[in-house]
C-alpha cells in the first residue's frame, strides 16, 4: 500500500504550482530601482589579437552610461578555476588566466571583449555595434590532436603549449596493465567520440547587480545551482569583496542541467559595475548568446582497449582520451574528465587492472565543464560499448558477458580509488530483464521486420558516483573547495518548520521532497515544513545542487539538524511531563512518557521553547534552532541496467526509440513520483545525445550548431513511453537516510544502451559495422549501412 | 531589432504604394522576417504588412483550380483545402507548429523561397501559377535558385492558382533540428502527366526531377522509379547530411509519395 505523506509517499510538487501559474520569481523577474542594462560586444572570431578598441563614437550614442574594455579590469582578479588536478608528472596543470573582458586576445567564438552599460537593453546593443574594433585575425586551434602538434598555434602565448594537463591514473598499475594485455586471450579495441553538447536549459542565464552606497554592500541575484560558491569565487578571488559584504541570490531557477554551477564573467561584470556606477545593472542573456556563452559539455575523443582472458573474464582495461577543455578553464572543468571519469573506470565489473590516460587541451572554443552526469557518462560510454563490442567479436551474449564480470561482494574496492559500499548488479540486471520483456524481443523484432523496418536491442548497465562528496578525500584529489552541505532548521513557536538548506532547487523539487523527511521524522503534517535556498543572507554556507548530491548530502544535513531538534525537544518534553529524559519517545508528532499515558504535542513542546514560562532554563536555551554541517565519508553509488530497444527504417537510416526500460538502485526513495521525473528527463537527454544533439565547430572555430535551427533537441515525439523501476534498493551504508541519488542516472545510462541498439540492428541487417559515432543522426546510419 | 515604420493597408494598391517607397519590406506572417529582424540582420524603414487587405485572403475552388490568396495562413490551408487539395491541405498542416501555421502565408513562404520550404515544391509540382499585382507567373519561371525568384522589387504575391491534380502525395523528411524538409519530394498526378518536385535537396533550390516524371507518366507506380537517381552533384551539403545522402533521400521518398497517393 503506497503512503500517502512521509519517506515513500508521491504527494505532487508543490513548486509547481508557482512554475505552472506563472507566479515564480526568476532572475530576470528582478527589475531595480534606476537599473541599468549591460550589452556585451562578443567576438565573432574564434581566435585573434585585439589591435585597437576605440569606443569613442559608441559611447556618445543615446542612453550610454559606460563602457568597459579589458582595460577597466588590469588589477581585477580573473575568473577563477575552482579545482587542480596534478598530472602524472607530478606537475600541476596549465592554468591561463581568465579576464572578465578579453585582454589582448579573443580566444573564442562569444568572448567578451566589451561591455556597454545604458539605459536600455536596445541602446546597450545600439551603442555596442558603434564600437570600432580591429582584430588581427589568428589560426584558430579547434582540433584537440592537432592542438597538440608541435607547432600549433597557441590559444594562450604565455603556456608552454595547449596541454593543460596529461594525466595518469593510476599511474602506478601502467606496467601491470601493460603485462595484462600482453597476455590475454583476446583484446577488443574501440575508438568513439563523445559528443560535445549544449545544455539548453528553458531559463537563459540572467544576472542582475546591485550596490547599496549607504551600506557599502553589493548583492547579485544570479540564475546559479550554488550561490554560496558564487560569493566565495566572486567575492574572494575575482572582485575582492568579503562574505559580509557580498549577497548573492538566487531564486527560482529553470533548470541547470550543470551548466549554471559554474561562476562567469558576466556575474562579476554586474556586480563590479554596480558597485563602479553606483546603480543596479542587469544582463540577460539571448538564447542566441546562451549558446556560444554557456559552458558546453562532453567533447572526448577516446580510444578504450578491454583485455580478456580464455573464460571471457576481463582482465584489464586501458583508456586514452583526449578531453576538450575550451578556451579557458571553467569553475569544475578540470575535475570532469578525470576524477568524476577515471574513478568510474571500473563500472559494474571486477577488472583487477585499469589505467586511464587523459590529456586535456585547450582550443578556440566555448569553455567546456559539467553537463549532467559530467565525466561519468563519457566513463559509462566507453565502458559499455567496448563490452558490447568485445561480446560481439567473441560470439557470446552481451548480458551473460556483463553478469560473468559482475562485483558481487560489497564493499568492494575498484582498482580506480573509489569504494563501492553496496550494490546488487544481478539484481537490477534480472529487473530490467523482466521489465523490458527481453523474452519478448525476439517476437517483436519479427513484427518490426513485417513492418520493413530493423529492430535492435541494446543493454548497459552503469554505475555513479554521487553525492560529492568527502571534503577531505576531494582535497586531495584537487578541489579547492569543501563539498559538505548545510542545514539550518528553525522550529517556530506554533510549531511550523523553516529549512535553510545549502543546496539549491532548479527543478528538483526539493520544496516537496525535503518536507517529506522532516514530516517522517516528527511525525507532523509535510505542510508544516517550508524551504528556504538559494539566498546566501539567510542559508548557512553550503555547496549548492549538483552531482545528483541534494538529499545525499543536503538532505543528511538536515537530517542531522532535525536529530538535534528532536533531542532538545525530548528534553522539553520531559521537563513538561516531570519525566526522565530517556524516557520521552515521539510519535505522530506527539511526546510521551514510555509506559504511561502522558503525552505532550509537538506544538505545546514548541511553544514552551519560546514562551518558556514552564522551562529547564538551567540546562538549556530557549529556542529551537539548530543548524548541521554533513560532510559524507564517500561517494554514493547509485547503480542500474537499462535496455533500449530501437527501429531504424533501412530505407532512410532514421531511428526510432521503440521501448526504453531502466532498472535504477537508487538505495531508499522518498519521492517515488519525483525519481521517476528525475529519471525521466535524465533519459531523454541521454537520447538526446545518443540520436539528436551535437555542438559542431568549423576549422575556423565558428559553431555551426549554434541556434535550434541546427541544434536538435529532444521533442516529446522522439521520446518512447518509459519502463521505470527503482524497487531494487541497496541503500547507502553511510549516510542517514540511505540514499544515493538520482538526478544524473538517466543521463548516464542511456546512450550506450541506444548505441548498442543501433549497433544491434544494422548487424542483424548484416552490415560489419562495429560503431556509429552520435549522435546517431539518419544521415550517419545510413552511411553506416552502405559500408 | 531596429527601430522601422509599420503599415498596414488595407488595399493591394495602398500596399504597393507604400513598397515603393526606400527600403520599405513587405510583411507577410513574418516567421522567416520577424526574427531576421531581431537578429538585427535586416534594417528596413518601413514594415507593409500584408495581412489587412480582404481581397488576399482565402481559398476559392474555380472549375478545376484552388486560388488561394497570397495572405492566407497555412492554418487556414490546411483546414479549407482539405476537401478540394487534400495533399496541399496536410503539407500546409505540416509547416513548423501551430504558431508558425497560424501566422505564416503562402505568399510569404513562395516570396521568400527558403530552399528548405514546403510550399515551393506544392507549387512547382502543380504547375502552378504566381499571381503578384502586375502579372502572372508559371511555377517553371518562378523558383530561380535560393531564396531568389522572378519578383520585381515591390511585386506583391496576390494568390496562387493550383491546378487541383487526380492525385498527390508530399513525403517530407525532416531535418532534426529545424524541422524544415532535409529533403521533400511532392509529387502530382494530371490527366497530362506526373510532375516532381524536389525541395530541401538541391544548391539551387527546389527543382523538378524531369526523369521521374517521365517514368511515372508512362507508369504511377513507385516501381516505375526503380534505378532511376538524382546526381549527388548538385546536392546541399551540411551537418545534417552528406550530398549522397540527400541525393538518396530523393528517390526514397518520390517513391513513397507515389505509393501513398497511388
Amino acid at each position: 500500500m503506497p503512503k500517502d505523506s512521509g519517506i515513500g509517499a508521491s504527494p505532487k510538487r508543490r513548486e509547481d504550482n508557482r512554475f505552472l501559474t506563472g507566479t515564480g520569481n526568476y532572475t530576470d523577474d528582478i527589475n531595480l530601482r534606476g537599473q541599468a542594462y549591460v550589452h556585451f560586444l562578443r567576438s565573432d572570431m574564434a581566435h585573434g589579437r585585439i589591435t585597437s578598441i576605440d569606443t569613442s563614437a559608441a559611447a556618445a550614442m543615446p542612453g550610454v552610461v559606460q563602457i568597459f574594455t579589458g582595460a577597466d579590469f588590469e588589477g581585477v582578479g580573473g575568473i577563477p578555476c575552482g579545482w587542480q588536478i596534478t598530472d602524472k608528472h607530478g606537475e600541476v596543470m596549465q592554468e591561463p588566466a581568465h579576464p572578465v573582458l578579453a585582454q589582448g586576445k579573443v580566444r573564442y567564438v562569444g568572448d567578451a571583449i566589451a561591455a556597454v552599460v545604458a539605459e536600455t537593453a536596445e541602446q546597450a546593443r545600439d551603442a555596442a555595434e558603434a564600437i570600432e574594433l580591429d582584430l588581427e585575425e589568428l589560426p584558430a586551434v579547434v582540433d584537440m590532436k592537432a592542438a597538440l602538434q608541435e607547432g600549433s598555434a597557441k590559444v594562450h602565448d604565455d603556456l608552454t603549449s595547449n596541454l593543460c594537463y596529461d594525466w595518469g591514473f593510476v599511474e602506478e598499475n601502467k606496467p601491470a596493465v601493460e603485462e595484462a594485455f600482453a597476455k590475454a586471450a583476446h583484446v577488443t579495441t574501440l575508438e568513439l567520440v563523445n559528443n560535445r553538447l549544449i545544455a539548453n536549459p528553458m531559463e537563459p542565464r540572467v544576472a542582475v547587480g546591485d550596490f547599496n552606497r549607504a551600506t557599502g554592500d553589493s548583492t547579485l541575484y544570479t540564475t546559479s545551482q550554488n550561490p554560496h560558491v558564487i560569493r566565495l569565487l566572486m567575492g574572494a578571488f575575482v572582485l575582492g569583496i568579503p562574505e559580509h559584504k557580498l549577497r548573492v541570490i538566487a531564486p527560482d531557477v529553470g533548470g541547470g542541467f550543470g551548466t549554471k554551477i559554474f561562476h562567469y564573467a558576466e556575474e562579476a561584470f554586474c556586480t563590479f559595475a554596480a558597485k563602479a556606477l553606483n546603480r543596479a545593472v542587469k544582463w540577460t542573456s539571448s538564447r542566441s548568446e546562451a549558446f556560444i556563452t554557456d559552458a558546453h559539455g562532453r567533447d572526448h575523443v577516446t580510444t578504450i582497449q578491454l583485455a580478456l582472458d580464455g573464460d571471457n573474464n576481463f582482465t584489464a582495461l586501458r583508456t586514452d582520451t583526449h578531453a576538450n577543455m575550451g578556451a579557458y578553464l571553467s569553475t569544475f572543468a578540470p575535475s570532469v574528465p578525470t576524477w568524476l571519469h577515471g574513478t568510474l573506470m571500473a563500472g559494474n565489473y571486477k577488472t583487477p587492472l585499469i589505467y586511464v590516460n587523459v590529456k586535456a587541451v585547450f582550443t578556440n572554443t566555448v569553455p567546456v565543464d559539467a553537463y549532467r552526469g559530467a565525466g561519468r557518462p563519457e566513463a559509462t560510454f566507453q565502458l559499455e560499448r567496448v563490452i558490447d563490442k568485445a561480446a560481439r567479436e567473441l560470439g557470446v551474449d552481451p548480458i551473460a558477458l556483463r553478469r560473468q564480470n559482475f562485483i558481487t561482494e560489497f564493499p568492494y574496492a575498484t582498482p580506480v580509488a573509489v569504494e563501492y559500499d553496496t550494490g546488487d548488479y544481478h539484481a537490477t540486471m534480472d529487473k530490467l530483464e523482466e521489465i523490458a520483456d527481453l523474452k519478448g524481443f525476439a517476437a517483436r523484432r519479427a513484427a518490426s521486420e513485417a513492418e520493413g523496418k530493423v529492430r535492435g536491442l541494446g543493454v548497459n548497465c552503469y554505475i555513479e558516483a554521487c553525492g560529492i562528496a568527502p571534503s577531505n578525500l576531494v582535497g586531495q584529489l584537487g578541489a579547492r573547495a569543501g563539498l559538505y552541505e548545510s542545514a539550518t532548521v528553525r522550529v517556530n513557536a506554533t510549531g511550523g518548520l523553516v529549512v535553510m538548506t545549502g543546496s539549491h532547487s532548479h527543478g528538483q523539487g526539493h520544496e516537496t521532497s525535503f518536507p517529506q523527511v522532516i514530516a517522517e521524522m516528527i511525525g507532523i503534517d509535510e505542510s508544516m515544513v517550508e524551504i528556504v535556498h538559494g539566498d546566501t543572507a539567510n542559508t548557512p554556507m553550503g555547496m549548492g545542487t549538483y552531482g545528483s548530491r541534494s538529499l545525499a548530502v543536503g538532505g543528511s544535513a538536515m537530517v542531522r539538524a532535525t536529530e538535534k531538534i528532536i533531542a532538545k525537544a525530548k528534553k522539553i518534553a520531559a521537563h513538561l511531563m516531570e519525566a526522565a529524559e530517556a524516557d520521552i519517545e515521539l510519535k505522530d508528532g506527539a511526546f510521551s512518557v514510555a509506559g504511561t499515558d502522558k503525552s505532550v504535542a509537538w506544538g505545546d513542546v514548541t511553544l514552551a521553547a519560546y514562551v518558556p514560562h514552564n522551562y529547564p532554563l538551567e540546562d538549556i536555551e530557549p529556542g529551537l534552532e539548530e543548524t548541521a554541517f554533513y560532510d559524507p565519508a564517500n561517494f554514493t553509488y547509485p547503480s542500474g541496467a537499462y535496455a533500449c530497444e530501437v527501429e531504424l527504417d533501412p530505407d532512410t537510416g532514421k531511428v526510432s526509440i521503440a521501448r526504453f526500460a531502466a532498472a535504477d538502485d537508487f538505495g531508499n526513495i522518498v519521492n517515488p513520483m519525483i525519481v521517476d521525473g528525475q529519471v525521466h528527463g535524465g533519459i531523454g537527454q541521454g537520447i538526446g545525445q545518443a540520436l539528436l544533439e551535437a555542438a559542431v565547430y568549423d576549422d575556423d572555430g565558428q559553431l555551426l550548431s549554434a541556434s535550434y535551427m541546427d541544434y536538435a533537441m529532444p521533442r516529446a515525439d522522439d521520446l518512447p513511453f518509459y519502463q521505470v523501476d527503482h524497487s531494487c534498493q541497496t541503500p547507502c551504508t553511510h549516510n542517514p537516510l540511505g540514499v544515493k541519488g538520482c538526478g544524473e542516472a538517466g543521463a548516464i545510462g542511456s546512450p550506450p544502451a541506444v548505441v548498442n541498439a543501433v549497433v544491434d540492428a544494422l548487424q542483424s541487417m548484416g552490415r560489419e559495422v562495429t560503431h556509429v559515432d552520435m549522435p546517431l543522426s539518419p544521415s550517419r546510419v545510413w552511411q553506416a549501412m552502405q559500408g | 531589432m531596429y527601430e522601422f515604420d509599420f503599415v498596414k493597408p488595407s488595399s493591394v494598391a495602398e500596399a504597393v504604394a507604400a513598397l515603393g517607397e526606400e527600403e520599405a519590406q513587405a510583411l507577410g506572417g513574418g516567421q522567416t522576417l520577424i526574427p531576421t529582424l531581431k537578429q538585427r540582420l535586416a534594417s528596413p524603414s518601413k514594415l507593409v504588412s500584408l495581412g489587412g487587405i480582404a481581397d488576399m485572403q482565402g481559398l476559392r475552388l474555380d472549375g478545376a483550380d484552388l486560388n488561394i490568396g497570397g495572405a492566407t495562413t497555412h492554418g487556414t490551408v490546411a483546414a479549407e483545402a482539405a476537401g478540394s487539395y487534400p495533399a496541399l491541405a496536410v503539407l500546409a498542416g505540416h509547416i513548423g507548429d501551430p504558431a508558425v501555421r497560424n501566422r505564416g502565408t503562402i505568399g510569404g513562404s513562395l516570396a521568400n523561397n527558403d530552399p528548405a520550404a514546403c510550399y515551393p515544391a506544392a507549387a512547382l509540382a502543380s504547375g502552378a501559377t504566381i499571381v503578384t499585382n502586375a502579372r502572372e507567373i508559371a511555377a517553371d519561371d518562378y523558383f530561380d535558385g535560393l531564396f531568389t525568384t522572378a519578383l520585381e522589387e515591390g511585386e506583391i504575391i496576390t494568390g496562387v492558382r493550383f491546378p487541383v491534380p487526380e492525385v498527390a502525395n508530399y513525403q517530407k523528411f525532416l531535418q532534426p533540428a529545424s524541422r524544415f524538409a532535409l529533403v521533400g519530394v511532392f509529387v502530382a498526378k494530371y490527366a497530362d502527366g506526373v510532375r516532381v518536385a524536389v525541395t530541401g535537396a538541391s544548391e539551387e533550390g527546389v527543382f523538378r526531377w524531369t526523369e521521374a516524371e517521365a517514368a511515372l507518366s508512362g507508369n504511377f507506380s513507385a516501381d516505375a522509379l526503380d534505378g532511376l537517381t538524382v546526381a549527388a552533384d548538385g546536392m546541399m551539403a551540411d551537418i545534417h547530411g552528406t550530398k549522397a545522402y540527400r541525393a538518396h533521400l530523393v528517390g526514397v521518398l518520390a517513391k513513397r509519395a507515389v505509393a501513398a497517393s497511388a
